[in-house]
């Protein structure tokens, strides 16, 4: 594959959209100013379609642009899904047998947050978007605690049950406190001498993948996760473990 | 052009089933209001503590705790509050040094105690106890009319009203962002509140600059707000309201602090803590209850909860426990003296874009209630579950919300915003939402007076399916009781427990002699009780 540029309406034209505001009256001046910051940005010949004042010290813009930058896709480094996805009868029998018991699984939301929506959608019978939770899974024993779990309370419930894995769930934050509290129930599960014993997973609309080796995680979903998805990873992360051992 | 309109005989539908649903919520919520005047709460308690002029902290820091809270906690120990708090604390201001503030410090650091007086004593407190009360009903009222003299000095804003949300965690912050709302014609200002202050059993103090995805709903930030918004209405000719959430463990706490600072609407609905926060459904129905009778005398309308129930739920499978919900909330309503006019019940533009025929059934769906409720000022939620990060599409979808919403007469509007399902509102976000709605409602504002649905047709057989599936589900609630159909489930597919949930140990049970001259003041102007 080669390099690629944006598609307007031909090949390499360059042509790309994009609206942002100005703490700016509108005016000719202001226009100018989008103009140049576009310029600065790369494009060239941008067009300012679109000017409106919002109020009397801001201004919206849309702006058109060719760029010069090109990309080539095949250079980049990009994680793949490393587990297949696995119907429900497939993830019960590699329970079944890997285990010969039922896989234990704690969830929580942990923090200010409130929020139990993400955590319900992936734990309960109910599920998303028609994709059952892991509730409906005759061999996944759920233990949903609800929002405003301190990870000392994560931590007592993982070791009373003996978990196999825990999910921990941020809906709703502000100034990163979602990194914060999935790293303190990381740490309480460390100091507990439990980390290495759990599968650890977190999630939520404002999580990516990649953020799981920072966050000292297994893995992370972000938004869109279906239950089943889940499901097949701890399938798999559990069937993967006893290969290795 | 005639402006504004609720459409109503438009659309046939069955008024024995609307008037069976009627019966039904009122045979339901009978048990409810039972339960609601037999007890009281720790909240209900402290909001009566609040009314009278208690307020502040004890402490400094993370370390302080609201005075309130004090004072009902150190009264609980001393004597319980089988009999309520005001005549014990009452005991104590006599007793003590007579002002009010002052006394509860004194209870707070613990150097009185309330106790419950005997003879002569006891006839002082209540005499005290009933001057208060008197006084602090008459601040509510006083608080209505002040409203009531601005909306008629500075004029009133026209409908639909153009609902916007702020948080910046910083009330500070909020101020100039909640201005600026009003000035590109945003008509009511909401203050979302901070994560997770619903399950907090206090109200923060004072002013507050930090919060995560909201500000803390706190007396101080009220004030500053509201006064902001009377500035910027009195610069627009039109009166901009202000809402914020009267939920949680300290509803009847922020009901009373909204009536006192002159909030004009609160989300308060009946059974949101219960299904979605997972609190007690006891403790929420006996602090519903007051807050309800305290937002009915502060003229403050109530916004109920069900659009919630279509965010979890499939819009077209669970329609019909949207309605149900609101025959319960507009029941419960009454029974706490609330007015039609203050019932803005809630409903939402939930439904799958991919769906076959999604604009027309929501188009049944937004008729049906209009016709259910003739006099409610309805309030419409946009669509947020099926909002990605295509915001082309998402502003077209906004823009039929908007449509649905102007032939309908839906009379609160929540502005929908394109990035919905990206991030919190830019600026620019706010101002497209706006743009949008005005477009649709001035092009179509009188197009609601205008159409009929056609006799027999799937607008009016799909309103008919719903209001048939709400009859009998509410005929089942009816059956097993309301709070037996909460542990079954019934609603949002939740199942919480009479016992269980957050906030139960702060519900109890009235004794002989309780005492809230508030609570039968707020009763005997509204016509409510036994």
């Amino acid at each position: 594959m080669t390099a690629v540029k944006p598609y307007g309406d031909a090949t390499d034209d360059g042509m790309v959209q994009m609206s942002f505001t100005l703490p700016l009256a509108d005016s000719a001046r202001g226009s100018q100013a989008a103009a140049e910051l576009a310029r600065k940005m790369g494009l060239a010949k941008p067009h300012v379609v679109h000017a409106k004042a919002m109020g009397p010290d801001f201004t919206f813009f849309i702006v058109y642009g060719a760029t010069h930058l090109n990309v080539d896709p095949d250079e980049l480094d990009v994680p793949e899904r490393d587990f297949p996805q696995l119907s429900a009868p497939e993830i019960n029998r590699l329970i079944r047998e890997g285990l010969k018991r039922r896989f234990v699984v704690v969830g929580a939301c942990t923090g200010t947050d409130a929020h139990t929506v993400g955590l319900d959608a992936i734990l309960s019978m109910k599920g998303f978007a028609g994709d059952k939770g892991l509730e409906y899974y005759s061999e996944i024993e759920v233990h949903n605690l609800g929002a405003q779990v301190t990870p000392d309370e994560i931590v007592e419930v993982t070791r009373d049950t003996r978990a196999d894995a825990v999910l921990v769930s941020q809906v709703v934050t502000q100034r990163d406190a979602h990194i914060h509290h999935l790293r303190e129930v990381r740490e309480a599960l460390e100091a507990a001498g439990l980390r290495d014993k759990v599968i650890l997973v977190g999630g939520g609309p404002r999580f990516a993948p990649e953020q799981a080796e920072e966050l000292g995680y297994d893995r992370i979903f972000g938004r869109g996760t279906t239950p089943s998805e889940v499901a097949s990873y701890l399938a798999s992360k559990l069937d993967s473990r006893k290969t290795a051992a | 052009m005639s402006g504004f309109v609720r459409p109503v005989g438009r659309l046939k539908i069955d008024r024995a089933a609307v008037e069976e649903c009627r019966e039904l919520a009122a045979e339901i919520a009978a048990p409810v209001v039972e339960l609601a005047r037999t007890h009281t709460t720790v909240s209900l308690e402290r909001a009566v503590l609040r009314l009278i002029g208690v307020d502040g902290v004890e402490g400094e820091g993370v370390e302080a705790v609201p005075l309130p809270n004090r004072v009902v906690d150190e009264t609980t120990r001393a004597v319980g509050l089988e009999r309520g708090v005001l005549v014990p604390f009452m005991n104590a201001v006599e007793t003590g040094c007579g002002d009010i503030g002052a006394t509860a410090e004194a209870v707070a650091r613990g150097e009185q105690t309330p106790t419950w007086p005997e003879g002569m004593d006891l006839e002082i407190a209540l005499e005290r106890a009933r001057r208060e009360s008197e006084a602090a009903l008459q601040k509510i009222s006083r608080a209505r009319s002040i409203r009531d003299e601005i909306v008629g000095q500075i004029g009133e804003a026209p409908k639909p009203w153009f609902y916007e949300i702020v948080a910046t965690g910083n009330i500070y912050e909020d101020i100039p962002q909640a201005q600026a709302a009003a000035r590109e014609g945003c008509d009511v200002v909401a203050v979302i509140r901070s994560t997770g202050q619903s399950l907090m059993d206090y109200v923060p103090f004072g002013a507050t600059e930090e919060g995560f995805a909201g500000t803390y709903a706190t007396q101080e930030n009220f004030r500053l707000m509201r006064s902001a918004l009377d500035d910027v209405s009195t610069e627009l000719g039109r009166y901009v309201r202000l809402t914020n959430y009267a939920s949680g463990l300290c509803m009847p706490e922020i009901a009373a602090m909204a009536a006192l600072e002159r909030l004009d609407m609160m989300l308060n609905d009946c059974m949101y803590g219960i299904i979605f926060r997972d609190i007690n459904m006891q403790r929420t129905f006996v602090d519903q209850h007051f807050s309800r009778m305290v937002h009915s005398s502060a003229g403050i309308i109530i916004n109920t909860g069900e659009d919630n129930y279509l965010t979890t739920a499939d819009a077209i499978e669970s329609a019909h426990t949207v309605l149900a919900s609101q025959f319960l909330n507009e029941r419960l309503a009454l029974e706490a003296g609330l007015p039609e006019e203050q019932m803005g019940l809630g409903h939402a533009f939930e439904i799958d874009p991919d769906a076959p025929e999604q604009i027309l059934l929501e188009l049944a769906h937004a008729q049906l209630v209009r016709e259910c409720f003739p006099n409610a000022p309805l309030k419409y939620m946009p669509p947020t579950k099926h909002m990605t990060g295509n915001v082309f599409m998402g502003f077209l979808y906004d823009g039929m919300f908007n449509l649905t919403g102007a032939i309908t007469g839906q009379d609160i509007i929540l502005l929908g915003m394109m990035t919905e399902g990206v991030h919190t509102p830019f600026l620019s976000d706010r101002d497209l939402a706006l743009e949008n709605a005005r477009y649709v409602f001035s092009g179509a504002s009188s197009l609601a007076g205008e159409l009929r649905f056609e006799p027999g047709g799937d607008v009016e057989r799909r309103a008919a399916q719903v209001l048939e599936e709400c009859r009998l589900m509410l005929r089942k609630v009816a059956e097993i009781g309301m709070f037996a159909a909460i542990e079954a489930g019934m609603f949002a597919d939740t199942v919480r427990t009479r016992e269980g949930g957050r906030g139960l140990d702060g519900v109890v049970r009235k004794a002989d002699g309780y005492v809230n001259p508030i609570a039968e003041g707020l009763e005997r102007s509204l016509g409510v009780g036994r």
